[in-house]
């Protein structure tokens, strides 16, 4: 299930129900992005989606963690919009038979979320707004998985 | 007639976001060139390592022709998570 969403979300709530009625799955990871203060320098983030292409390229994205990690099943919700500080901007959750599969698949989707998916991050900060892009870092964790 | 859409910083150097060019020219370069003409901040934010260009919903490596009615965007370098 893929989902971009504008409203607040709870991360715990989902964790839940992605668990329930489970028989061949031993194994579910998640990962929550939280918007970072970092001592009150960014006051809100505002994400930036594309309509209708955006949701599509995330499901991509999903559709190969599946197939690569044999996964049975990929939860993924994003915030679009304005988000304050401490708020959940995105959950990833992968469900496997066994646990390597599950944490792997989960940190190859964070990966590519971080330079592939098709959004735009802007800080609203006390000295003006920035676009925030990929850092030599983000580029260099999603090369891994190539 | 093609339809573009800027994202990200792109809009905020165009100071647009979506703007319709008719005729459609026959290829994406072109269209770029048209866009970029007379605007050489917009023209050099194009061209920046990372931008990517997506001809109706679709993700363009290079060139492409356009059909009348295209929707083309300009991708700036994603970030999500």
């Amino acid at each position: 299930m893929i989902r971009l969403t504008d409203q607040p979300f709870d991360p715990g709530a989902e964790l839940t129900r992605f668990c329930q009625g489970r028989n061949r799955t031993g194994a579910v990871a998640s990962f929550v992005g939280l918007a970072r203060g970092d001592d009150g320098e960014a006051a809100v983030l505002e994400l930036e989606a594309y309509p209708g292409f955006t949701q599509g390229e995330v499901g991509k994205m999903a559709a190969a963690a599946a197939a690569r990690f044999d996964l049975h099943e990929v939860t993924i919700i994003h915030r679009i919009g304005a988000i304050g500080v401490g708020d959940a901007i995105v959950l990833v959750l992968t469900a496997a038979a066994h646990r390597r599969e599950a944490f792997d698949a989960c940190d190859f989707l964070m990966d590519y979320l971080k330079s592939r998916a098709p959004l735009w991050k802007k800080e609203h900060g006390p000295e003006g707004s920035r676009w925030v892009e990929p850092t030599a870092r983000d580029m260099a964790d999603v090369q891994r998985w190539e | 007639m093609a339809h573009v859409l800027l994202f990200g910083r792109l809009a905020d150097v165009a100071g647009w976001r979506e703007r319709a060019f008719d005729p459609a020219p026959a290829t994406l370069f072109a269209l770029k060139s048209l866009i970029a003409d007379g605007d050489a901040g917009l023209a050099a934010a194009l061209d920046a390592p990372g931008v990517r260009a997506a001809v109706d919903r679709t993700l363009i490596s290079g060139d492409a022709a356009l059909t009348d009615g295209a929707e083309v965007a300009f991708l700036p370098p994603m970030s999500g998570g």
